[in-house]
């Protein structure tokens, strides 16, 4: 960090760091008042003058993750060396870009009125789900995008089971002291019932990689629902998006509500309907995320149509590794419903070798289908 | 805080004198963690010494380590306390062997506090000293949301509820060290608690420092070419780059063998010290280990 360029004759502390939160909120991170208050007593531990000391004792008290911190910096350069630190302004200017995706994504609840037919809106609910539900995603109108949501609500995506390390009480298994004292003291410290416990099962990890490049455009609206839906029913998951680069999108998917979280989520993605680099992005999972745990035991699914314009080795590696280190992978690629389809994209045909089970999921019946592989991975092997 | 530091360079000296080299980052962290009274939270990849400042610090502020490994399925019972149950069992026998008749009595002896189980936490709290303990809760990623949970309780109050005994609580809180290799994101209201840290690779000059400084042994050219090896290493797409604990350990080796200067072909004899998978090894291989050894920063320079 250069040296001092002091918030010259500093106001009281707190009125500075309220300030300079109000900033970092405005630049997405999330800082709660308790976050603020923990600035202003570290600054007063600190040299204030210190341009250095007050950037660190804001970086520690106010960012939690390595990706904070690009956010932080920017920030804090505004605000600190614009001498703005100097006046505590009431409402910062900063406003970093959030890019809005196009309209007829997230359209606009029941504004349409009469569909292209001059038929009532009403018809429209009861539009035969039947029809939707096989009805391809790249042929949706944004009325049935909304109606996806419905759909998808009732969809549960939860991972086959795994062996967990916690115990639970059990009528055979392992001796379990604890309960049998406890029971014990109930019948005069004589252990009349002796009491087990076994290993508990729960589902396992769920990895969602979902490719959202441009030639994916036409699927990777109704995808990010899906995996919406996947993250908000409570299910142990992950989500990433896969574009020029990686994007974890988890956190952004927690909102309740599917537009919002979905405007939240194209926030963190840059490179929506990007170019694609595939293999890289997919590397970059395996090497940040995946080997050091996120990967290991999981049931790992790629949405991608695998067409990929970096080094197609780099993607094959890289599936190759995930396939070791996932318990299972599934590929997710919307073009394979298509009749006469055969992997001939160079990703897809590289690709393929490394993936355990190969599904379409171009619309709400393959998604299902998607659900039930994922949940039905273990009982092939147990 | 140790005696004699009020400003956080200060800290960074003794932590130096402990031969841990930290950024001013870090040793802010730490200050604050100890001014404030707050845990720390460090991340950052395997090998860049965040247990390492857990340990450094109870050596400067000359107070026991205790340290609270978390893996999967870690609870209660094997962090904070456990029943002494066959103990308990053997008291009640031995109360009715004795002709004891008051059940009540029997039972309230049961939980006292000599039948209990310090586990790591509980022993965190219950120290008694001059100083507050060291409490390092390593790999914190490893456990679960419920566990957690339980961690947020415990290092918001410093204190823990049993039922059959009440309230213990901590005379004074202990520096809490928590570490987390980020296999999955800990929860934001635990990361709300603590002062977060994440711990980089250290840049050339500074890991040539650490090393000179970690193994004394280590002649200057040797120490800058482990360095700028290990450096060239960082950038050579690995399944796992070398941390400052691999740089080390590959030092030693070198050490041991009696090494004065890197070459093509004790790096060969000496490189499962430093990469630990096969296909890094030939990753490296294949770049040409003369390269690694070549790529060396003259010394003296700007030392």
């Amino acid at each position: 960090m250069p040296e001092e360029a002091a918030p010259a004759k500093a106001p009281p502390m707190l009125d500075a760091a309220v300030a300079f939160g109000r900033v970092l909120r405005g630049a997405g991170l999330r800082v709660g008042t308790d976050r603020v208050v923990g600035f202003a007593r570290a600054m007063e531990e600190l040299d204030a003058g210190s341009r250095e000391d007050v950037y660190w004792a804001g970086r520690v008290t106010l960012t939690s993750r390595p990706e904070d911190v690009t956010i932080y910096d920017r920030a804090f350069e505004l605000f600190w060396d614009s001498g703005g630190g100097a006046r505590p302004r009431p409402r910062p200017k900063v406003r970093f870009s959030v890019p809005q995706p196009d309209q007829s994504v997230f359209p606009p609840k029941k504004t349409v009125e009469k569909n292209e037919g001059g038929e009532e809106a009403v018809k429209l609910r009861y539009s035969p789900i039947e029809v939707l539900r096989s009805k391809d995603f790249a042929l949706y109108s944004p009325d049935e995008f909304a109606e996806l949501n419905r759909l998808l609500a009732d969809l549960r995506l939860s991972g086959a089971l795994r062996r967990s390390r916690r115990l639970e009480p059990s009528a055979r298994g392992r001796y379990d002291p604890r309960r049998t004292m406890q029971a014990a003291m109930r019948t005069g410290g004589e252990a009349v019932r002796h009491r087990f416990r076994k290993t508990r099962v729960q589902p396992r990890r769920v990895v969602l990689l979902c490719d959202v490049s441009g030639s994916m455009a036409p699927y990777s609206r109704a995808l990010l629902r899906f995996l919406h839906a996947g993250v908000a029913s409570g299910a142990k998951l992950e989500a990433f998006t896969l574009g020029t680069r990686l994007t974890r999108i988890t956190k952004e998917l927690t909102t309740r509500d599917p537009d919002q979280a979905l405007r939240q989520a194209s926030g963190a993605i840059e490179d929506i309907s990007g170019g694609t680099r595939l293999g890289d992005a997919v590397k970059e999972f395996v090497d940040r995320w995946g080997q050091r745990g996120m990967a290991r035991g999981a049931v790992v699914v790629v949405l991608s149509d695998g067409w990929d314009r970096g080094d197609v080795a780099v993607l094959a590696e890289s599936m190759r590794r995930l396939n070791r280190l996932a318990y299972k992978t599934i590929w997710v690629n919307p073009l394979k419903s298509a009749p006469g389809y055969k992997p001939l994209a160079a990703g897809m045909a590289a690709a393929l070798p490394h993936v355990d089970v190969f599904l379409s999921g171009h619309n709400f019946e393959s998604l299902e289908e998607l659900a039930r592989a994922v949940a039905a991975a273990a009982e092939r092997e147990g | 805080m140790p005696p004699g530091v009020s400003r956080s360079g200060e800290l960074g000296e003794l932590l130096r004198g402990e031969s841990y080299l930290a950024d001013e980052g870090l040793v802010t962290a730490i200050f604050l963690a100890l001014k404030l009274g707050r845990p720390l939270f460090l991340e950052g990849e395997a090998g860049v010494g965040k247990t390492e400042v857990a340990k450094v610090l109870s050596r400067i502020l000359d107070t026991p380590l205790i340290r609270l490994q978390c893996y999967e399925g870690i609870d209660v019972f094997q962090a904070v306390y456990e029943w002494d149950y066959a103990r308990q069992l053997l008291h009640i026998r031995a109360a009715e062997a004795f002709g004891e008749e008051d059940r009540a009595h029997v039972e309230r002896d049961l939980y006292d506090r000599e039948f209990l189980v310090s586990r790591p936490l509980l022993q965190a709290l219950e120290h008694r000293g001059p100083m507050p303990p060291v409490l390092l809760i390593d790999e914190v990623d490893r456990s679960d949301d419920e566990f957690e949970a339980y961690l947020l309780e415990i290092l918001s109050d410093f204190a823990v509820t049993i039922p059959e005994l009440g309230t213990i609580a901590a005379e004074r809180p202990p520096v809490a060290v928590l570490t987390s290799n980020r296999t999955r994101e800990v929860h934001d209201a635990l990361k709300r608690r603590c002062l977060y840290h994440y711990i980089e690779h250290p840049g050339f000059e500074r890991e040539v420092e650490i090393v000179k400084l970690r193994v004394p042994e280590a002649e200057e050219e040797l120490a800058r070419q482990v360095a700028a090896a290990t450096e060239n290493m960082r950038s050579m797409d690995l399944y796992k780059p070398p941390g400052v604990a691999e740089t080390l350990d590959w030092t030693e080796a070198l050490v041991a063998l009696g090494a004065r200067e890197l070459d093509e072909k004790l790096v060969e004899a000496t490189l499962g010290s430093v990469l630990k998978y096969r296909e890094d090894q030939q990753r490296a291989k294949a770049a040409g280990l003369s390269a690694l050894v070549g790529g060396v920063r003259s010394a003296g320079g700007d030392a």
